[in-house]
Parts: structure tokens; C-alpha cells; sequence
């Protein structure tokens, strides 16, 4: 049996289990922390920093950070609200997002983020990045231009050997995210989809399949994100 | 090729844990790790290819490209360029007729930039072939050049030698120590055992409390106390392993390889009591690539130190067994943070984990680990032989003992100064000949920038905490540009890249402070900067992220008037340079770039 926790999140008073990410533990209690590496019961990443929050006065990322017993939190706080903002925008300039044009609009966590934070234009200069597309393996294309290197893919596709078939690449301004051609040849149609569903943006996409939902009835299109697990504990 | 790549991972005992080392041998025997290699590789480790690629294009020293017979690199750090360096890299390039970043059409010569190479007492420097050359001239470039064009082994391309271990026969280095100034605790007289031995006839948790009476803190630039660290790894169960940083990347530091050079034995030392005192077997010295010159000297410390029974099996008769091994970097700045070094030396790419877990708690192969610098154990090792509370007595009462500063930039005598903490900024300057100051970037780029109003804090933990680096820069330098713009870039590189944030805001970061150098910026540029390097320091994980906009914010906050000097005060100014936008199509035509103004 699992030890409890009691801590906070902005005033409010939560039971969570010991060991537990923040990022978890507050959805069960009913709290929204936004996040776009995260997944629940994947080794996290850390990576994309917009979970940010203050715990006990210091800020950390809330996906790599278990609560402990009487952690303070605050989380929807004027400052980190704009952290969080700040870091959405961030990633619309650091790479190249058309919306309109993507196959994941309405399906994208990125997306929805800039609408939950009602982000109208960036506050940075865009960086217009030359990023490639790898569209050379059987079933997927690799659209650099959206990747926000959050990892899933690295952390959650593997063959059936449990080698990698993505990884980054470089480092700093190089960075990229990189296929394995010869494995990525042997991937299945339910790995490919796999790897689709998991990617918070439109970075990567299944070949011969497009559109099989309507825009307009997509995941984000009618929901603001994050609102399922805040109205699950109203 | 297949083979041979066959026997060094067979020589690694097939293990992808050691991939630095399997790549290194590649490199250095192909000139590149290829396609092809990347290939063989994966194949023998049965690990795929982007495994293979990721671990490779994190260092700069593993190229995809094959370099030349002789691939030199240049160092390009601030102080570099403060002694010549453009100069240097003009030579280069007349002579050889090929640009940095391009190799000779006989692949004889490639040249490349590389970040501080640990040399900033002795610059330019350049590293060719794992050889280093210093205080390279105009006329010392010719020279080294007509060597290469006539085919001579690098070895044989230095004809003088520094001083020192330097100078030894298995090192045959032209490196100065330019050790100006010792102190009791590291660059004393000093015979290899003394506290080794002490060390083994007390209990280990007594060594531990020696070194937490000693009041020693973590000299790697974080101060944290090194007897805590050292008393947490002990608490956790299983194997344990000791290692040392000795990746010390931090631009304008260089300590650590005059210690090296002189002190290995007080290193190791250190090492082996801190061994003893948490229950390890095996230590890793991870080295940076920029010093594999030592690599013989290291290996030759390690096997007297085996035969004199401080290293190996039954150490002293004490039933105490530990052995070292020397793991070598590939030019990666933030393998200098602990986890991150740890999983370099995993084969990995260098990315800080996230914490909990400590490496004192889950470290090197996922056991508990010490990761101490290397100023760090020779302190130990001296502690265990004088005693704490001699160490104590020394310096301030919050950092005890000594500092090895590593003072460079404009100023008489560069080199080496080991003094008690404590001592202030402005006496620091009249001790290495600097006047006509206009700022001390105490503890390199990710330190502070301080203008001379500040002259007389002290160098302590409590006020300027350093890992020892100091440049000082005179009033004759363009700081924006000479030094914060220099600064911005090498952050942008050396980001890992891992947390977001770190890699697109000193990428945002660095293309903003190159605006305001230009003469595009606008008052309200600085204000951003100001704003944008909060978020950055406030959303990364690791110490890069946290301290990589201070170049900018501090010398915001202590040299504005420079930046209100660059800057329009106008609500908007675009900074859409036509004359930059068009270069590539101008150059495609034929024609000048300089379209109006």
C-alpha cells in the first residue's frame, strides 16, 4: 500500500501519493497543469518546462518534481501563467507552425495551449529555423518544422527489440529529431499510428492517411484543453 | 572498415556504455565516423543507428565529415580573441586558402572553431591533432603550416617545451603552467600518501566528519559542502563510485590542468579517500577532450601510484580495494554539470537529468556517486595529512582554505594564483599588473560581470563565489560585443538543448544582444532582454539554463549606460536588415550586398 501525501495547489487542499509527480497527483485532485512532453506513466523527459510551478518557493517542473508531504504549490499564479504563456509563444517562433495547413490542427496540444492562454502574437522575434522534412521511410513523415522536442517519440517508440527509432541529433541550435531509416522501415501501421497520437503537435504524420477527422469535431476543437480533468472533480 | 570496427567495440567488450570511447578510437583512426561506421557500430552494439548519431552529434570533437590529416582547432574563446585571434585565424585561411568550417581539396588541413580550450593564460591557442599549440602569431602559423604541408607528425611540430610535467618526456608539451602564486593547501610541497594513509587507519565515517570539520566546499564554482555530499552518497546501499570533474569547460578557466599537469597524485589521492569514505571500488576521472595531451602522464600517475599500493587491491595493507579510470570527454561544456557528465560518461549524450535522484543517491550506472572537481580532492587529500582544523583556519569563515583562480584576459601576468578565499577583486588586480580596468568577469560567462565600482568585494563563497575562472577585460574592449555577444554564442552552442527553453531563449537571447551590437536595437529591447532572461533562468533544469543570460543581465544592471548608447529610444525600428537579407542572392549575381543605407 502506497504512502499518502497532503500538500497544496494554490490554497487547495490535496491527498497524493508518495513518490507521485505533481503533474499527476494534481489531476487526480482536479487540477489542470498544462504540459506537452509529459505522459502519464512515462519515464518523463522534463523538457518542454511549461508544467512549471512553485513549489515551496522554488520553481520545477511539476512532470519530474513528487510531491511531498505539505508542499506548498502555486500554480495558477499571474507569474506562471505568463511563464507558461511565454514559453507557448516561444515555441511558435522557435519553429514554423501554420495551423491552418497541419493535419493535426484541432487535435494539436500546442494549438490548444495558445488558445487556453489566448496567445495573439508573440512577444519574440520568430527565428524562421531551416528545418528539414524526412518523408523517406514507408510510413510516416517527419515534420521537422513542428517538433517541439518533447521526447514522446524518443521515449515511447521502439522496435520490437526495444532499439529506438527516434533520437535527437546535434545539440543546441542543431538539435533535431532524427528517424532510424532502417528500422523506421519496419514499422507497423499501429506503430506509426502510435507514434502520430503521441506527438503533441503535427511533427509526425501518417502517410497515406489524412483527415479522417473532420476539423471541426476534432479533440481541442470544442473543449478548451484541460478542461476534462478540471470538470471530472468540480 | 567493418572489421576493424568490429575489434575496438570488441576491445570495449562490446558494452554501449562505452561509447565516447568506441567513438573516439573511430574518429581518431578514420578522421570521422561515417554513415558507414554509425553502421558497423549499431550493428555490434545491436543498438540502432540514431542511437549511434545521437551520442556522436552532441561533441564537436565526433564529425560525420572526414577532417583533414591535421585538423585544427582554433580556440575562439573571448580571451582569445582578446590576444590576436582574428589575426591567428586570418594566417590560417591566407594560407591554406580555405575557410574555418572547410577543409584543403587534398584533405591535408581542415579548420574549425572550438570553444575555450583551457589555454586562456597562453592564447590564441589551437589543438591539432590532440596536440596544443599556444601563443600562435602570424609567423608561427606559417610555420606550423609549412609542417603540415610537409607531412611532419604533429609530436614533432613543437619544438619548445613548457615548463614543469610539461616538459617530461612522455608529455612533450609546449604548455606553460605559469603557476604564479602557491598556497598551503594545493600547490604546496606535497608527497603522494600522506593522507591516504591517515585516511586508512580511521574509520570511514571519521573521514567524512574531518572533511565536514574542514569546512570544505565544492571547488567546481557551486560550494557545496563536499563532507555533506560525501556523508549522503555514504547513507545509500550497494556499490558506490567516485567520480572526478575534471571537464572544466568554463570559458576562461584553466586551474584544473596546471593541477593535473603538476598535482595527478593528489587528485587520485583525493579520489581514494573519498573512496574510502563512501564504500567505492571504482573511480572515473572524466577528462575533457581538450587535455587527452596529458593522457600519458595521467595513465603513467595511475600505474605508480599501483605499484607504490595507493591504487589496486589491499591498498597500504588496509584491505581497502579502488582503481581509477580516465574517461575521456569530446568537447561537450555541459558535461561539466554532474548528472550530465555522469551520463556522457555512459556513453550518452550529455543531458543534466532531472533531480530527485541525486547522483549521490543514484549516480554513475544508476549507484550512488561523488562527483567532485578536481581542486576538490587534492584539497581532501591535504586535509586528511594537516588536519581540519588547520583547513579551517584558513580563508573566511564560510569558505575555508584556498582558491585556484585562473586569471587571464588584460592583465601582466595571466596564470595560476592559489590564495585563501577572501581576498578582494582589487587587490586580486594590482597583484597580476591590470589597470585600466573596465570590468572582472568573475567566474566566466556564466558568473558575474563586474564594473569597478564593485572592486572591492571579496572572492568568497559569501559574496563572489567563483570556480576560478577571472578575465579581466580593460577599458580598451567593446564589452557588448567583445565579450556578452561572445558570451551568447557559446551558450547557444552548448545548450543540450534538452529543456526547450534553454535552447530557444539563448538562441532568442543571442540574436537579440547581436541587434543592439549592430545598432538595430531599441530601448525596448533591453527591457526584453531583462524580461526573457527571467523566464530562461526560471524554466530550465540544470545550472546552464539557470546562469547562461547572465552576460546580458548582468552587465544590464552594471554597465547600462553602454547598452542606452546603442540603443534608439523610439517606439519601433525594424530589424529587418536589407543589406543581410540579400547577401546570398548578391553573391549568386555577382554583385555588392551594400544596397542603401
Amino acid at each position: 500500500m502506497s504512502e499518502t501525501v497532503k500538500f497544496t495547489i494554490d490554497g487547495k487542499e490535496c491527498i497524493g501519493k508518495k513518490g507521485q509527480y505533481i503533474v499527476d497527483a494534481a489531476a487526480e485532485n482536479g487540477v489542470y497543469i498544462p504540459v506537452l512532453c509529459h505522459m502519464k506513466d512515462v519515464i518523463p523527459a522534463g523538457s518542454c518546462r511549461v508544467c512549471t510551478v512553485k513549489a515551496n518557493g522554488r520553481n520545477m517542473a511539476a512532470c519530474t518534481s513528487p510531491v511531498e508531504e505539505g508542499m506548498s504549490i502555486e500554480n495558477n499564479t499571474a507569474e506562471l501563467l505568463d511563464i507558461r504563456k511565454a514559453i507557448v509563444e516561444m515555441l511558435f517562433v522557435e519553429g514554423n507552425h501554420f495551423c491552418p495547413a497541419c493535419e493535426k490542427s484541432g487535435n494539436c496540444d500546442l494549438q490548444a495551449l495558445g488558445y487556453k492562454y489566448q496567445m495573439m502574437v508573440p512577444r519574440f522575434p520568430y527565428v524562421f529555423e531551416r528545418r528539414n522534412i524526412d518523408a523517406t521511410t514507408p510510413k510516416i513523415f517527419l515534420e521537422r518544422n513542428r517538433c517541439i522536442f518533447c521526447k514522446r517519440c524518443v521515449r515511447m517508440i521502439k522496435d520490437a527489440e526495444g532499439r529506438s527509432i527516434f533520437a535527437f541529433k546535434g545539440r543546441g541550435e542543431t538539435l533535431e529529431i532524427n528517424i532510424d531509416h532502417k528500422l523506421a522501415a519496419n514499422m507497423t501501421d499501429e506503430m506509426a499510428q502510435l507514434a502520430m497520437d503521441i506527438c503533441p503537435v503535427g511533427a509526425i504524420l501518417r502517410k497515406e492517411v489524412g483527415f479522417n477527422e473532420a476539423i471541426g469535431t476534432r479533440k481541442y476543437d470544442k473543449k478548451v484543453i484541460g478542461s476534462d480533468i478540471e470538470n471530472n472533480h468540480q | 572498415m567493418k572489421e576493424k570496427i568490429s575489434r575496438i567495440v570488441e576491445n570495449f567488450g562490446n558494452d554501449a556504455a562505452r561509447l565516447m570511447d568506441i567513438l573516439s578510437e573511430v574518429q581518431s583512426e578514420y578522421g570521422c565516423v561515417s554513415c558507414e561506421a554509425v553502421s558497423a557500430i549499431a550493428e555490434n552494439l545491436h543498438i540502432s543507428e540514431v542511437d549511434v548519431i545521437q551520442t556522436r552529434s552532441f561533441y564537436h570533437f565526433f564529425t560525420e565529415e572526414q577532417v583533414g590529416k591535421y585538423a585544427v582547432y582554433l580556440n575562439n574563446s573571448v580571451v582569445s580573441c582578446m590576444n590576436g585571434m582574428s589575426d591567428v585565424a586570418d594566417e590560417f585561411q591566407k594560407q591554406l586558402g580555405v575557410k574555418f568550417g572547410q577543409k584543403t581539396a587534398d584533405g591535408l588541413v581542415s579548420l574549425h572553431y572550438t570553444a575555450c580550450i583551457g589555454m586562456s593564460d597562453q592564447e590564441p591557442a589551437a589543438i591539432i591533432n590532440d596536440v596544443v599549440f599556444t601563443s600562435l602569431t602570424r609567423n608561427k602559423v606559417a610555420k606550423l603550416v609549412a609542417d603540415m604541408r610537409a607531412g611532419k607528425a604533429v609530436n614533432d611540430m613543437v619544438t619548445e617545451f613548457g615548463d614543469g610535467n610539461n616538459a617530461n618526456p612522455i608529455v612533450r608539451s609546449m604548455v606553460k603552467n605559469n603557476i604564479m602564486k602557491t598556497g598551503p593547501v594545493v600547490l604546496d610541497a606535497y608527497e603522494v600518501g600522506l593522507g591516504l594513509s591517515k585516511a586508512l587507519g580511521m574509520d570511514s565515517k571519521a573521514v567524512i566528519k574531518e572533511v565536514l570539520d574542514s569546512g570544505l566546499r565544492g571547488r567546481g564554482g557551486a560550494g557545496f559542502p563536499t563532507g555533506m555530499k560525501w556523508e549522503f552518497c555514504s547513507r545509500e546501499a550497494g556499490d558506490h563510485y567516485v567520480m572526478c570533474n575534471a571537464d572544466e569547460g568554463e570559458p576562461g578557466t584553466f586551474k584544473d590542468r596546471v593541477l593535473l599537469t603538476e598535482r595527478a597524485s593528489m587528485v587520485f589521492e583525493g579520489m581514494a579517500i573519498g573512496a574510502y569514505a563512501i564504500g567505492a571500488k571504482e573511480g572515473v576521472l572524466y577528462l575533457r577532450r581538450e587535455y587527452k595531451y596529458m593522457k600519458a602522464l595521467l595513465e603513467n600517475v595511475l600505474t605508480e601510484m599501483r605499484s607504490e599500493n595507493l591504487l589496486g587491491n589491499n591498498i597500504l595493507g588496509k584491505g581497502f580495494n579502488f582503481d581509477i579510470r580516465v574517461q575521456f570527454g569530446a568537447g561537450a561544456y555541459v558535461c561539466g554539470e554532474e548528472s550530465a557528465l555522469i551520463e556522457s560518461a555512459e556513453g550518452k549524450r550529455g543531458e543534466p537529468r532531472n533531480r530527485p535522484p541525486f547522483p549521490a543517491q543514484k549516480g554513475y550506472k544508476g549507484k550512488p556517486t561523488i562527483v567532485n572537481n578536481v581542486e576538490t580532492f587534492c584539497a581532501a587529500a591535504r586535509i586528511l595529512d594537516r588536519g581540519a582544523a588547520w583547513h579551517k583556519a584558513i580563508g573566511t569563515p564560510e569558505s575555508s582554505g584556498t582558491k585556484v583562480l585562473s586569471i587571464s584576459g588584460d592583465c601582466n601576468a595571466p596564470g595560476v594564483y592559489e590564495l585563501p578565499w577572501g581576498m578582494s577583486i582589487s587587490e586580486m588586480l594590482t597583484m597580476v599588473g591590470a589597470s585600466d580596468v573596465q570590468a572582472v568577469q568573475v567566474a566566466g560567462p556564466s558568473g558575474i560581470c563586474l564594473p569597478p565600482a564593485q572592486f572591492d568585494r571579496k572572492i568568497a563563497l559569501e559574496d563572489l563565489p567563483t570556480g576560478g575562472s577571472m578575465i579581466v577585460i580593460g577599458n580598451k574592449r567593446d564589452l557588448l560585443k567583445d565579450v556578452v555577444l561572445n558570451f551568447m554564442e557559446f551558450f547557444a552552442d552548448e545548450s543540450c538543448g534538452s529543456c526547450v527553453t534553454c535552447r530557444s531563449f539563448n538562441m532568442i537571447l543571442k540574436n537579440s544582444i547581436e541587434k543592439v551590437v549592430e545598432g538595430h536595437g531599441i530601448t525596448k529591447d533591453i527591457d526584453d532582454m531583462s524580461a526573457w532572461s527571467e523566464i530562461l533562468r526560471k524554466t530550465t533544469r540544470c545550472g546552464l539554463g539557470q546562469t547562461s543570460s547572465n552576460p546580458i543581465t548582468t552587465t544590464i544592471k552594471n554597465f547600462r549606460p553602454l547598452y542606452d548608447a546603442r540603443v534608439k529610444n523610439v517606439e519601433y525600428q525594424s530589424d529587418f536588415d536589407m543589406s543581410k537579407a540579400v547577401v546570398e542572392s548578391c553573391a549568386v549575381v555577382g554583385r555588392s550586398a551594400e544596397i542603401h543605407e
